[in-house]
C-alpha cells in the first residue's frame, strides 16, 4: 500500500507543496485530475474494475483552489465524488487509481474502492459515501483545532444535494454557535444525483442558507480557479483568526452523469456544451496565456498524460487486496493503543 | 467510596479528563444543567466550557463533530440522553465512526465514547425506554459495553475513554440512583471481559445491565446453585468466561431486558449450543421481554422487564422439565 509515497518517490506532502510553486503547478494539477478522471472512465469501459464510480470532470478548479488555499495540517472532509480533491490535496495518482481498481497500492489497500479515499498526510479524512455525512465531521475537526489551540482549519466539501440533508444544517448551526474555524464549500454542480437542484430545493442560491446561521457566505464562479482560491483564502484567513465559519457556494458543473451508469439524459439540450465553453482548464490556460506565463501547454498536457499512463500501469500491476488484509484495521488492537 | 451510578459516571469522566486534557464532554444539557440524569455534576465548573459543552438538540451534528474531533487529536465523550435519540444520528456512528479506521488503512483512529441511557422502569413510555443494543451489535468497528451499577459504570466508562476505538457505553437509567460501595482504584474494567458476580455449579446465568441484579437476586433465592455472569461488554463478548462456565455447569440461562426477537442473547445461545452441544444438559434458556413496545403503566412496565421472581420461576420450571418453558406472555394469551 502507498503510505503517502507515490511510486515516483514523490510524497503526498511534496505533491501538495508543489501547488505553492504558482499558476503553472495549479494548471498542471487540473490537467492531471482531468486525465485521471477520463482514465477512470476508460478503465471502467474496458471492464478492468467493478462497482461504480463518480467522476467530476468540469469541477477541477474548485478542488485545486481549496488545496492551494489551505495547508496539509488542515482537515478536509469530502464526499464520494472525491478523486479530484484527493489528487488536488496531493494523494499520489497510483494511490487513487489503485484504490479505484481495488489494488494493494490503493490509498486504503484496495478495500475501499472509488468512494473511499483517504490521505492522512495531507489532511484528507476518509471520504464518505453518505451525502452530507462529512459536514459535521469537519466541524468536529475544527473544534479539535480550536480546543487544542492550533490555528488549523477544517474544510467540508460537498455537493448541492447535501444542502437538503439534516447533517448540513446541524453542522452549520454547530460551527456558527461555537464559532469554529470551518469552511463549508458547496460544489453546486446543478444536480443532486439525477435530479436538478431546482426540483428539490426552494432557493436559487444555496449560499442564502447561511443566513439562518448568521454565517458569512460567498457565491463564486467555480470555473475560475483564481476566484475560488481568493474566496477560500478569505474564509481561511477569517477562520484562522478566530472569526468563525464561512459557507462558500461554487457554481460549477459535472460533464458526466452522477455515476458510471448514468448517461445524464435528464440534462436540457445545449447545457453541457454551454458549460464546456467555460471549461475551468481552458479558462485558466487562457488567463496564463494572456499574462504571458503559459509556456508550452501541449507539452505540459503530454507530460501529464504520460505520468497518468505510467501510474495506471503501476496501479494495474499491483496485486488485489488479499483475504488477510480485510481483517486488519477493523479495530485498533488493545496492545497497539497509543494516544494521539 | 459509596456512590450512586450517576456519580460514579461523573467521577470516571472527571478522572479521565484530569489525566488527559484531550478528553472532552459534549451533549444536551450536560454542562450548565450538569446532565438530565446528573451524570456530569461538577464537570463544567472543574474543566470549563471549552471541554464541557452543551450542544443543541442535534445528535447528527454533535455526534458527527465528536467523530471529527476524535480523528484529529481529541478523545470526545458524547452523551445521548435517551438511546432512542441515537436513531437520528445512527449514520455518524455505525456508517462513519465505526469504519474510519478501516477506511484509512489504519491511519486514523477514533477514540470516541458514546454514552446513552437505556431501559425501562421509570415510566418514560415506549419511545424513551428501550435498550436498543440490537442496533449496534452487528457493527464491525464498534465496541459496546453495558453498565450494571455504579462500580461497573465507573470501570467501563474509564476503559471506554482510554480505548482507541469507538465505544458505546449503555447506562440503564433505572440504576442511576442506585448506590454501591466500591474502590475506584479496584474498579477499572477491561473491555471484552465478563465478570463472574456469583459462583455456582449447576446453572450459568449470563445477564447484562439491568438484569444483572435481577439474576443475582434470583440466584440467592433459588434452590439451585447458579453462577451469575455480568457479560459487561457485549461487543466483543467474553467467550472464554462464558464457555468456560457453561462447560462446567452444562446449563445456560440468558437474562435479557430486550425483546425476544433479535436480542443479544440469541448470538450467545447459538454459539454456546454449537460449541458445547454434546455437553449441555438442557437447551439454552433465554429469558427476555415480549415482542411489544415497552408499556407505560407501572404494573405492566415492571412485568415487561424480566424480574428476579420471573427469572427464578423460569429457571425452576426449566430445571424440572429439561425443556424451555413458555414465556409469561404466551401463557397469559
Amino acid at each position: 500500500m502507498v503510505d503517502g509515497v507515490g511510486v515516483s518517490g514523490v510524497t503526498a506532502l511534496e505533491r501538495r507543496q508543489q501547488l505553492a510553486k504558482g499558476p503553472l503547478a495549479r494548471l498542471e494539477r487540473m490537467l492531471e485530475i482531468r486525465a485521471v478522471e477520463d482514465g477512470v472512465q476508460e478503465l471502467f469501459a474496458q471492464g478492468l474494475v467493478h462497482g461504480t464510480t463518480h467522476t467530476a470532470q468540469g469541477q477541477e478548479a474548485v478542488v485545486v483552489a481549496i488545496a492551494a488555499a489551505t495547508r496539509p495540517s488542515d482537515a478536509v472532509a469530502c464526499t464520494y465524488r472525491g478523486h479530484g480533491l484527493a489528487l488536488a490535496l496531493g494523494v499520489p495518482i497510483e494511490a487513487v487509481l489503485g484504490e479505484i481498481l481495488g489494488r494493494r497500492i490503493g490509498c486504503m489497500g484496495g478495500l475501499g474502492g472509488s468512494m473511499h479515499l483517504s490521505g492522512p498526510d495531507v489532511g484528507l479524512l476518509p471520504t464518505m459515501a453518505i451525502v452530507g455525512a462529512g459536514i459535521p465531521v469537519a466541524v468536529g475537526a475544527a473544534l479539535s483545532a480550536k480546543v487544542r489551540g492550533t490555528d488549523d482549519v477544517a474544510v467540508a466539501v460537498f455537493g448541492d444535494g447535501a444542502t437538503n440533508i439534516g447533517a448540513f444544517h446541524e453542522g452549520l448551526n454547530l460551527a456558527a454557535i461555537w464559532k469554529l474555524p470551518t469552511i463549508f464549500v458547496c460544489e453546486n454542480n446543478l444536480y443532486g444525483e439525477y435530479s436538478r437542484i431546482q426540483l428539490t430545493t426552494p432557493v436559487a442560491d444555496l449560499a442564502v442558507r447561511a443566513q439562518s446561521y448568521d454565517m458569512p457566505a460567498e457565491i463564486v464562479d467555480g470555473q475560475q480557479l483564481d476566484e475560488v482560491e481568493a474566496v477560500v483564502e478569505r474564509a481561511v484567513t477569517r477562520a484562522r483568526a478566530g472569526d468563525g465559519p464561512t459557507l462558500i457556494e461554487a457554481k460549477t458543473y459535472r460533464y458526466v452523469g452522477h455515476s458510471r451508469s448514468d448517461k445524464a439524459a435528464y440534462r436540457p439540450a445545449g447545457e453541457l456544451e454551454a458549460w464546456q465553453a467555460r471549461d475551468p482548464i481552458t479558462l485558466y490556460a487562457e488567463q496564463l496565456c494572456n499574462a504571458g506565463t503559459l509556456g508550452d501547454l501541449e507539452g505540459l498536457r503530454a507530460e501529464v498524460a504520460a505520468r497518468v499512463e505510467e501510474s495506471t500501469k503501476v496501479a494495474l500491476a499491483s496485486p488485489p487486496a488479499a483475504a488477510e488484509h480485510m481483517f486488519a484495521n477493523v479495530l485498533v488492537p488493545a496492545h497497539g493503543r497509543s494516544r494521539q | 467510596m459509596r456512590a450512586r451510578m450517576n456519580q460514579a459516571i461523573a467521577k470516571a469522566i472527571a478522572d479521565e479528563m484530569e489525566a488527559d486534557e484531550s478528553v472532552i464532554l459534549m451533549g444536551e444539557d450536560i454542562a450548565v444543567a450538569e446532565g438530565p440524569f446528573k451524570t456530569s455534576e461538577g464537570l463544567l465548573q472543574r474543566f470549563g466550557p471549552e471541554r464541557v459543552r452543551d450542544t443543541p438538540i442535534s445528535e447528527t451534528g454533535f455526534l458527527g463533530a465528536a467523530l471529527g474531533a476524535a480523528m484529529t487529536g481529541l478523545r470526545p465523550v458524547v452523551e445521548i440522553m435517551f438511546i432512542e435519540f441515537l436513531g437520528v444520528a445512527l449514520d455518524q456512528l455505525v456508517t462513519e465512526a465505526a469504519m474510519m479506521h478501516y477506511l484509512s488503512a489504519g491511519r486514523y483512529r477514533v477514540p470516541l465514547v458514546v454514552r446513552a441511557s437505556v431501559g425501562a422502569g421509570l415510566g418514560f413510555g415506549c419511545q424513551h425506554s428501550q435498550t436498543l443494543e440490537r442496533w449496534l451489535v452487528g457493527t464491525p468497528g464498534l465496541k459496546v459495553a453495558v453498565a450494571s451499577g455504579a462500580r461497573s459504570a465507573y470501570g467501563l466508562t474509564r476503559a471506554a475513554i482510554r480505548d482507541d476505538n469507538p465505544v458505546v457505553v449503555l447506562e440503564p437509567r433505572a440504576l442511576y440512583g442506585e448506590r454501591e460501595d466500591f474502590e475506584p482504584d479496584n474498579a477499572l474494567a477491561e473491555l471484552g471481559t465478563a465478570e463472574v458476580r456469583r459462583e455456582g455449579d449447576e446453572v450459568t446465568i449470563v445477564a447484562l445491565g439491568q438484569t444483572v441484579n435481577a439474576a443475582l437476586q434470583a440466584a440467592e433465592a433459588a434452590g439451585f446453585s447458579a453462577e451469575v455472569i455480568d457479560l459487561s461488554t457485549l461487543v466483543p463478548w467474553d467467550r472464554t468466561t462464558v464457555l468456560g462456565s457453561v462447560r462446567r455447569t452444562r446449563r445456560l440461562v440468558i437474562a435479557e431486558e430486550n425483546q425476544y426477537s433479535g436480542g443479544w442473547g440469541a448470538d450467545l445461545a447459538a454459539e454456546v449450543s454449537a460449541s458445547l452441544f454434546g455437553d449441555l444438559r438442557a437447551p439454552v434458556l433465554r429469558i427476555t421481554a415480549p415482542d411489544v413496545p415497552v408499556p407505560f403503566g407501572a404494573a405492566l412496565e415492571q412485568r415487561f422487564v424480566p424480574s428476579a421472581g420471573y427469572i427464578g420461576e423460569q429457571v425452576e420450571a426449566w430445571l424440572k422439565t429439561g425443556q424451555v418453558p413458555a414465556p409469561w406472555w404466551t401463557v397469559s394469551a
